[in-house]
Order: structure tokens, then sequence, then C-alpha cells
């Protein structure tokens, strides 16, 4: 596998690339088609509410207007409009309900049917989309981002449609109510988007900066705390912690400076709104007392103003969430258009009956333009043991890449039977290998689950009978469930030789006619590995083998070793013909009786 | 949570004025409406004032308003200002005492609190606490202070109509409160198929190769959709419910305000009190609803202060004392040792041997067989229950800790490695030079892929050391064992990674270049181990065999299998 890595955060927390909004849009009509006439009814229903809350205030004024303190109030009029009152902002409250809750259905669709898209691209990435990337970026794409996406279609679509209608609504209302009033507004509604933009600008760094300084010291903590014993061991604490009391005060200090200004925003709002209430009370009383307005005219004014100026900055400060989860979109839709693993050749078939002959002939293979493997040939015959020798990272599942087509070769051929593998399906050519990893895969789900992988018509009595053979079944059966026992991270104690057990079980179900197996068992006491031998035999009886070695045994006794040094095989032959070559194997080979 | 809030305690002037600012910000608010009715009901529809005279006093009053609203602004800024400063303090203070506490416990108790749990309790329960006091100073003074405010106001305007006000409040309230309290399990729900689907994209992406092999795409796809199916089931009911509270506290309130001019035209009220109790309305629901947020903040973090205080209770002083002496001249001396992590059953069963100064003392045995137990008790990371520990003749109990773990170089099973330079790494704080360093590094055979990195020795390591590989990271930790030629060298399982000629050439240069150095080496390997002066073969916590290589051979059934298994016996 190649070392390197790919840090895809580092691309995506630049920002600065300038997103193509409409390629964003365009896609995300494509999930939006299948809903669009519920999404008619939410908007319908979302206009219909805001308008109807619209009428309130209106209907209000009309009936203060009808109060008279001195005496001779219509009682049957007010209990009418109390009525209407009542009527009007009940059904805006059902309409709002409903439109939140259609937006919710849609974007709940729209997140899900992303997932399983975007999961379904993923099953069809070549391996090395993988291997370049981290786990966590992948994650954060599904989950985190498309979160971000579906947040923004229930809320800030709906917050924003709801100003939207709030602003032209009550401004016309204002208008019909006081057109001179609403003067004041020219003087505040750019006042206080000005100041909301101003600040936002001027606070989001800041914030990007104290979330990065937060992340900085929690990623310190997370680091010394799991190595505190060796913090004790080397008497170190005092260096910690003046190393986390300067990260600590980084991180306070841009928490204190973004809070700073970002606590501003909400007084400086709240202070434009009270300028608006002030010029709307002095002008409204001149107005009145020179006689162009009644009072109830000027408390409807009142309260349309606070619904105009809030939406106002509310549109204002959900343009930056609008930003984000456009950016966030477009993430989920590059995963979307990744390359899928090339379609097998045209005419490809499957590879049947396969007895288990490799020939490779003229090989050359890189990870990238440099080769690492170049004009590499073997020829294994059905049923021999091809033992794989080298260092850590010498590139020795380079080879094993190859055979299972993860990669495709630059130049040269691999043929099984005498047949080219790129003239077959990539599914039967990878059918005919069975392999045991050292990274033991288990997902969460039972033992059984786990040994029978996705075939659910295997009988328990097969998962028990290579059980047996693995010398894994007496553990099992000791399990609080036995073979219905859920394997989860931390809930049962699995050894990292029992996981190696279950998954070499696994590899017997299989009937495949040639064996990729690593041998690695680092951190298995020596009892367990020899269960694991064992196991590890029997799996290999009559089959084509091809063994990353640790073993002398395994290696003595293979019928072929390739030894791999930086990616390239550099010597291949049996255990005698290599030792008289006096080459890299041979060091290897006698190192290990040297006594020091 | 007592203790979390002393640490306010040194900013208590800050927090004061601050609270007084607020108050005084809060008070301005609250006079804007009254002002605003005044305006309209006494001086507009005051007959006895001239047309010059009300204009003048309209004007007056405009200012007045305006001057509220400056002081609410500048109340609020400068009172949010030392808010910030003073949570933020606080929680830099809390943060230390804790992370400096944490250093320093005992192995016993990172145990008993657990490694995640304490990484938790700095990370997000700091975080926690900070937004509590943070929001509660800024908010929950702010929002009471209006809600209190608003119905005194409105008392004192009209006691009827107040009632109005009044009645509609608590059922805001309830309303907001038996919606949050039933979304709580929906959302621990939502939470938790969440993570189901995390785990899954987890596993497929590192099980990617056996998927990919038994062409198992489809089914793991199907298994995926299941989830994504169930999550978003599970999201849209508890969205579902939490929609509701807007609408409804809305409609609670406007149907209030219907009752109030409903109320208003029986009794005969003035239009302008009606105004000014609109207002009343509008303010005490935004400061209900900023309340009701504030309430699930607090309870979050007085959970997390708890659990941050009971780190910061435990007892981290170092209980030195006297023992009896040992003469045998041993470096290092085991005798008759009993442990136990549970203090159930022993971990460890008459552990008696002993090396003298410059041996090696080499310890192979079963995954659980008590190697690393032994490190542990060496180094006074836990005391004996029964038996001594000696170095140089002293019980390791009669040492102070420092002088103590001055004498070891060590590299732990699993050890780790920081986000930082080589040099940094292999120095660990100690203060080496760089020749010390590099020394170290050759001798740890590490030197070779270190020159190959950018900037050599001054290489930054990811985090984890993502950017290294499994032997080259083993080698570091040697060189940070090594470096500085400790008194005694301890490498527990750290050479598992190397193959056998780079293990060959480290014992090598062990050998050679620290003939004054006590090595402890637990190994998996025979090899890594069998020039050892003493070996000693563990099993279950029992010493079953104690010798040299040729000794052991002869002597342990065990070993002579162990040695069978690895050197390839035919």
């Amino acid at each position: 596998m190649p070392e390197r890595r790919i840090n895809i955060h580092d691309t995506r927390n630049l920002g600065k690339k300038k997103v193509d909004k409409k390629y964003v849009f365009r896609n995300l009509f494509r999930y939006l088609k299948p809903f669009l006439p519920l999404l008619a009814l939410a908007f319908a229903a979302n206009v219909a509410g805001t308008l109807l809350n619209l009428v309130g205030p209106k209907v209000c004024g009309m009936a203060i207007d009808e109060i008279k303190p001195a005496g001779g109030t219509d009682f049957g009029k007010i209990g009418f409009y109390a009525a209407i009152l009542a009527g009007v902002y009940g059904a805006s409250a059902l309409f709002e309900y409903l439109s939140a809750v259609a937006m919710n259905y849609i974007s709940r669709g729209i997140v899900k049917k992303m997932r399983s898209d975007v999961f379904a691209r993923l099953s069809v990435l070549p391996v090395q989309y993988f291997d370049n990337r981290q786990a966590g970026d992948i994650i954060s794409v599904l989950s985190y981002d498309i979160d971000t996406v579906g947040e923004s279609l229930a809320n800030d679509v709906m917050i924003v449609l709801k100003s939207s209608v709030l602003i032209i609504g009550s401004l016309a209302l204002m208008l019909t109510l006081a057109p001179l009033l609403v003067l004041v507004f020219a003087v505040t509604v750019p006042l206080s988007v000005v100041l909301t933009r101003f600040i936002v600008r001027r606070v989001q760094p800041l914030f990007r900066k104290r979330s990065a300084k937060l992340g900085e010291l929690n990623g310190y903590v997370e680091e010394i705390i799991t190595g505190q014993k060796t913090t004790r061991a080397y008497n170190c604490e005092k260096k910690v912690i003046e190393d986390f009391e300067v990260k600590n005060r980084e991180a306070i200090d841009a928490y204190a400076r973004a809070e700073y200004l970002g606590t501003i925003s909400g007084p400086c709002v709240g202070l434009v709104n009270n300028i608006s209430l002030a010029l709307v009370s002095v002008f409204g009383a001149i107005m009145y007392i020179r006689g162009g307005i009644s009072p109830g005219q000027i408390s409807s004014f009142v309260l349309y103003s606070r619904k105009f100026s809030g939406p106002i900055n509310e549109i204002a400060n959900i343009m930056g969430e609008f930003q984000s989860a456009i950016a966030a979109a477009e993430r989920v839709f590059r995963v979307l258009e990744e390359q899928p693993e090339k379609d097998d050749a045209e005419g490809a078939t499957e590879l049947k009956d396969v007895e288990g002959n490799v020939d490779i002939e003229g090989l050359d293979f890189g990870y990238t333009d440099k080769l690492v493997v170049k004009n590499f040939n073997l020829h294994v015959k059905k049923g021999q043991v091809v033992a794989i020798v080298g260092h850590t990272g010498a590139g020795k599942t380079t080879i094993i890449n190859l055979l299972m087509r993860f990669y495709d070769p630059t130049a040269g051929v691999i043929k099984i039977d005498g047949r080219d593998i790129l003239s077959c399906t990539r599914s039967s050519v990878r059918r005919a290998f069975t392999m045991v990893l050292q990274d033991t895969w288990l997902f969460a789900g039972t033992v059984a689950e786990n040994i029978a992988y996705g075939n659910p018509d295997v009988a328990r009595e097969d998962v028990e009978r290579v059980c047996k053979a693995a010398k894994i079944h007496s553990f099992i059966t000791k399990l609080p469930q036995g073979y219905d026992t859920v394997l989860t991270e931390n809930a049962v104690n699995v050894s990292k030789g029992q996981k190696q057990l279950l998954t070499i079980a696994r590899a017997m179900l299989l009937s495949s006619p040639m064996l990729i197996l690593d041998e690695a068992t680092s951190n298995v006491d020596t009892r367990t590995e020899q269960i694991i031998q064992e196991a590890m035999g029997k799996l290999m009886e009559g089959k084509t083998c091809f063994v990353i070695a640790h073993r002398l045994s395994t290696i003595k006794h293979a019928d072929k070793i390739l030894v791999m040094k930086d990616g390239n095989v550099v010597e291949q032959g049996t255990h005698a013909e290599l030792l008289a070559a006096g080459g890299h194997y041979s060091e290897l080979y006698y190192s290990q009786f040297e006594s020091f | 949570m007592k203790k979390t809030l002393g640490y306010l305690k040194p900013y208590g002037g800050t927090v004061a004025l601050g609270l007084v600012l607020k108050f005084a910000g809060a008070v301005a608010e609250l006079f804007l409406p009254l002002l605003l009715e005044y305006i309209i009901d006494d001086v507009a529809q005051n007959n006895a004032l001239d047309y010059d005279k009300k204009i003048n006093m309209v004007v007056i009053l405009g200012c007045a308003m305006l001057g509220c609203a400056i002081v609410a602004l500048a109340g609020n800024i400068i009172a949010n200002r030392l808010t910030v400063k003073s949570s933020g303090n606080m929680t830099h203070d809390l943060r230390y005492d804790l992370f400096a506490r944490t250093s320093y416990l005992n192995s016993r108790q990172v145990d008993e609190f657990g490694v995640p749990s304490l990484i938790s309790r700095l990370t997000s329960d700091s975080y926690y606490v900070n937004q509590m006091v943070a929001r509660t100073l800024r908010l929950g003074v702010r929002a009471p202070i209006l809600i209190l405010g608003g119905i005194v106001l409105a008392f004192s305007r009209d006691a009827v109509l107040a009632c109005v006000l009044l009645g509609c409040v608590p059922l805001v309230g309830l309303i907001i409160f038996i919606i949050t309290k039933r979304s709580v399990p929906l959302y621990f729900g939502v939470q938790k198929k969440q993570d189901e689907m995390v785990r899954r994209t987890q596993e497929n992406v590192t099980g990617v190769r056996v998927i990919r092999a038994l062409s198992k795409s489809a089914y793991e796809c199907e298994k995926f959709d299941g989830t994504v199916k169930d999550l978003a089931a599970q999201e849209f009911r508890a969205n579902k419910l939490m929609s509701l509270s807007n609408p409804l506290a809305t409609l609670v309130l406007n149907l209030g305000l219907v009752v109030l001019i409903a109320v208003g035209a029986v009794r005969g009220n003035s239009p302008g009190i009606v105004l000014a109790f609109l207002q009343y309305f509008v303010i005490i629901l935004n400061a209900m609803i900023a309340l009701s947020k504030i309430f699930v903040v607090i309870s979050r973090g007085s959970a997390s202060s708890s659990r941050i205080e009971s780190v910061l209770a435990a007892d981290v002083s170092e209980h030195t004392g006297e023992y009896p002496a040992d003469d045998s001249g041993c470096k290092l001396r085991f005798k008759g040792v009993n442990f136990s992590y549970n203090g159930v059953e022993n971990n460890v069963r008459d552990f008696d041997f002993g090396i003298r100064p410059g041996q090696t003392l080499g310890i192979i045995g079963a995954t659980g067989s008590g190697k690393s137990t032994l490190v542990n008790l060496l180094m006074r990371f836990y005391d004996v229950n029964s038996g001594q520990v000696f170095i140089d003749g002293k019980d390791v109990r009669e040492y102070p800790l420092e002088e103590l773990r001055k004498k070891f170089g060590a590299a732990f099973q699993n050890d780790f490695l920081m986000a930082a330079s080589v040099r940094e790494n292999v120095d660990y704080g100690r203060g080496l030079d760089d020749e010390a360093i590099i020394r170290a590094l050759e001798d740890a055979q590490a030197s070779e892929f270190v020159n190959g990195l950018e900037g050599g020795i001054s290489f930054n390591l990811a985090q984890k050391a993502a950017n290294l590989s499994g032997g080259q990271k083993q080698r570091l930790l040697i060189a940070r064992a090594l470096a500085g030629k400790p008194e005694i060298i301890v490498l527990d399982d750290s050479s598992s990674a190397l193959d056998y000629a780079t293990d060959a050439k480290l014992r090598k240069a062990l050998a050679e270049g620290y003939p004054d150095s006590t090595k402890v080496i637990i190994a998996q390997r025979i090899s890594s181990i069998k020039s050892a002066d003493l070996i000693i073969v563990l099993d279950d916590g029992e010493i079953i065999g104690a010798g040299t290589h040729e000794e052991l051979k002869e002597t342990c059934g065990e070993y002579a299998l162990i040695y069978a298994t690895q050197m390839g016996g035919e």
C-alpha cells in the first residue's frame, strides 16, 4: 500500500477556492426534483402563514381603534375583531407548523438519498481512493457535510422565504398605514445591514481561528494524556504543563477576541431596532398631533416595524450559513463525480473452474509515475506455496494488490490458468482468491455473522465446523451469547490472536482455489501463535498460496520465495538457492542467529 | 459545581460590574415601551397642551428613548466584554489546574478514570463549563430581569392586564419545557443511529479490500441504506416534535394579545396602555426563549463540572517511607513480590530475582503473563501488595518519584509519539543536546531513515506519528529510551515490528554502546533476548523458568517449545 496520504482537509479548509455555485445548484436541483410538488406546498403554506401573521397587527390596530376609554366602545365589533384575530393567528400557526414539517420531510428525504448515493459511489471507487484518504475525511462528507446541506434546506431556505415575505409584506402594509413614517427605515435599515455585515465579516476569521486554536489544544490534550505514563516515566510533567499553558492561553485569547466582537452584534442590532422605535414614536406622535394618523395605526405600525427589521438581520446572518452549506454540497457532489473502477474489459468473461496456475510476465507497476515493480516474472503451479519476504514497507502488499486487481499493472500480464486476468470480470478474479490479512477486519455484528460474512444461507453447523477447525470454537462457546454474541469495539474482550482465528475461520468457509495470507502475528503470544499457525496450515492445504511470510518454517518449505526490497522484487528462488546465492535473503536469514 | 464556580472568585469584581451593567442595560430597554406609551397617551392625546409644547415634549421624550437605546447598547456591550473576560479567564484557570492534576495522577488513578474519560473531561467538559458560565452571565441575568421587569412594569401600569400577561408566561414556559423534554430521548435515538452510520462507513473504508474481494459491495450498500433510512425516519420524528414549539409558543402569546385587547376594551383602557403591553409581550417571549436555551446549557454544564471536580479532588501526593534495605549487590531486585491490579486476584505471584549493574534481564511469556506489570512495579507506577522491589539496594518506595524515574530510559508497549520534531520526541523534555540524540538514533538503528526525512531530526511528526511506519516509530521510541545513557534501559516489546537484521544490529549496539546501563528487555521473539544474562519465563503471573538461554532450553519446557516454534526447528 502506498504510504503517502492526501489530507483533503488541507484543501477543503482553504475556502479561498471559488465554489462553483452553478454546478452546485444544478446538482442540488436533481435531488429536489422528486419533491417539487411537496416543496411547492411547503412554500405556499409558509407564505400563507406569514401573510396571516402580517394581517394580525392590522386587525389589532383596528380593534384598538375601537377602544374608546371615554365610553361608547362597540363590544360587538371588538368581539368580531377578536374572533378574526384568534382565527388568523391560529391558522398562521398551523400553516407555519405544516410548512416546517413538509420541509423536514423533504430535507430528510434528500439527505437519505444523498447518503445512499455517496455510499453507493464509494462502493465502486477503486481501492486507490481509500488508500489515499483518511477514513475521517470520508466520514465527514457522509455525515457532517450532508447534514449541513440538509439543515440548510430545512431551516435556512424557509427562513429566507419567510423573511422575504415579511419584509415585503410589512413594508407594503406600513406604506398603507403611514407612507411618511416608512422613511424612518430608509435610515435604520441600511444602518443595520451595514453594521451586521461589517461585524460578520470581521468576526468570521476570528471564529475560525478560535476553533482552530481549540482544536490544537484538544489535540495536544489527547496526545499527552494518552502518553501520560511516558510523561511520568521521564519526569516530564512540568514541561508538558508549560506547553499546555501556552496553548491554553492562546485558545482563551482567541476565544476572547472572537467573543468580544461576536457579542457586539446582538446589542448593535438591538440599538438600531430601538432607534427605529424611538423615531417611529416621535414622528408618529407628531403626525398624530397634526392629525394624520390614529393611535391604533401607530400601534400597528410599531408591530410591523418589529417584523420588518428582524428578518433583514436574519437574512444577513443566514448568508454566511448558506456559504458553508454550498461548500459542503460541493464536496458531496465531488465525491459523486469520482471515477469508479474501470468497467470490466469489453467481452470480459467469468473466470471459472480455476485450478490455480499463476503466470506473471514482464510486469511493470507503480502507484505513481514512478515504477516500483519492473519487469517482474513469476510462474506458480497449482498447489504451490509462494513466500513473500522483506522489511516492513518493502512493498509486499503490492503483489497482492495486483493479483486481486485492486490495482492494474502498467505493463505486462498476469495470467490465471493461462487467461489474462484483465480479460476476466473483476469479481470472478477476486473470487478465485481467499484473503487473510494482518489487519483482521471484523464488523459490528454477531460472531456468526462475521464468520458467514454476507452469506445468510450458511448453516450454523458449517460455521461451527470451520470454527472448530480454526480452534476458536471453544472460545466462542464461552462468550455470553456464544455464536450470537455481538462484537463491538469495547463490549467483548476479543484478543488480537482470537480476531485472527475468526478471520481464518471466515476464510475456511470459502472454497477459492487460491489463498493470500499474511502471517504477521505481532503482539500475539506463543501459544496462540501456534494455534494460528496450525489453522493456517489447514487452510493452505491443496491451494495455491501467496504468503507474506514471517515464519522461517513457512519460508523454508515454500516452493518459491520472493524477496522484496524498496518496493521491488530483488531475488526469487527456493530457500537453498537463495542461501547459495548469498544475497539480500541470506543476510536477512543469518541475522536472526547472530548472538547479540 | 461549587468548586468550579469558585474559579470565578478571583474575577468577582469583573463579574459584579458586568452584572450591574447588564442590569442597567435591561432596565433601559424596559423603559423604551414605557416612554412610547407616554408619548402617545399622555403627550400626543393630551388636549391640555398646546401644539408647540406637544411637539417639544415629543422630541424631548424621543431623545430620551434614544438615550435609553444607547445606554442599553453600551451597557450590553461592556457587560458582554467583561463577561467574556471573566468566563475566559476562569476557564483558563480551571483547565490549567485540571491538566496539571491529570499529569500528576498515578497509574492506578488513571486506570480508574480511564484515559478517554480524562481526555473528554479536559476537552468537552471544560468547554461545556465555559459555555455554561459565559451564557449564564450573558443571558441568564438579562432574561430574568427582562421577564421580571416586564411583569413589574406591567403591574405598575395596570394590574388586570398584567394578569393576562402573567397567565401566558407559565403556559409558554410549560410548552417549551414539555416539548424539549420529550424531544431529548428522540434526539438520543438520532445520535445512536448517527453513530451507527459513522461506524458502518468506518468499517467499509477499513475493510474495503475484504469487501471487494468477496464482491459484497451491493450487500454493504443495502445494509447502509437501511441505517440511513432509519436515521432519516428518526430525525424526521424528532424534528417534527421540535417544530411544534415555535408556532405553539407564538400562538399562545398572540392569543394572549387578543384576550388583552378584549379585556382592555371591556375595562376601557387607553390604546396607549394596550400598545405598551404588546411590547412587553414581545420582550417577555424573547426572554423566555433565551431562558429555555440556557437551561439546557446549565444542565449539561453542571454534569460536566462534577466530572471535572472529581479529577481535581484526586490525591496526587507522593507516599514515600522507610523500608528494609537489600545487600545483595543487585542493581535491580524483586524480593517475594505479589501484586494485584484489582485487589482480587494476584497478577504477579512470588517474583524473586535480581541482576547486577550492566547486566541484561530478558523477559518472555504469553500475553497477560505479567511482563509489563513487572516494569510497572519496577518504575513504581504501581506499589506492590507484598514483598519489595529494590534499585541499588534501596526500596523503590524510598525514592522521591522524580529521582527514581531519572534512572530510567523506557520504551513501553504501544508507547506514544508526539506531533513534534524527532528531536523533541527523543529528548522528551530532558534537555539533551543534539549529539546525545543523534547518538541514540544511531544506536536505535533509526539514523538512516531519520537522515532521509526532510529536516533530519527537525522533521515534524504528524499526529500519532501517522507519517511514519510501524518499524520507524518503534525505532524512535527505542532511541528515546537510549538517549542520555540512563542507568536502566527498559524496552517493553519494542522491537516487534523490526526485521531480524535490524533487531540484531540493535542488540549489538546495546551491548557495545551501553555496558554500564542495566537493561530490561521484554520480547515475544527469543532472538531478541537470547543473549541476556538472565532470562525469566513468565506464565500467568508466575516465574516458570529462570536462567540463560542454554540453561532454559534444557530446563524449561515452555521455553524450549517457544524456541522450537520460532526458530523453525524441524
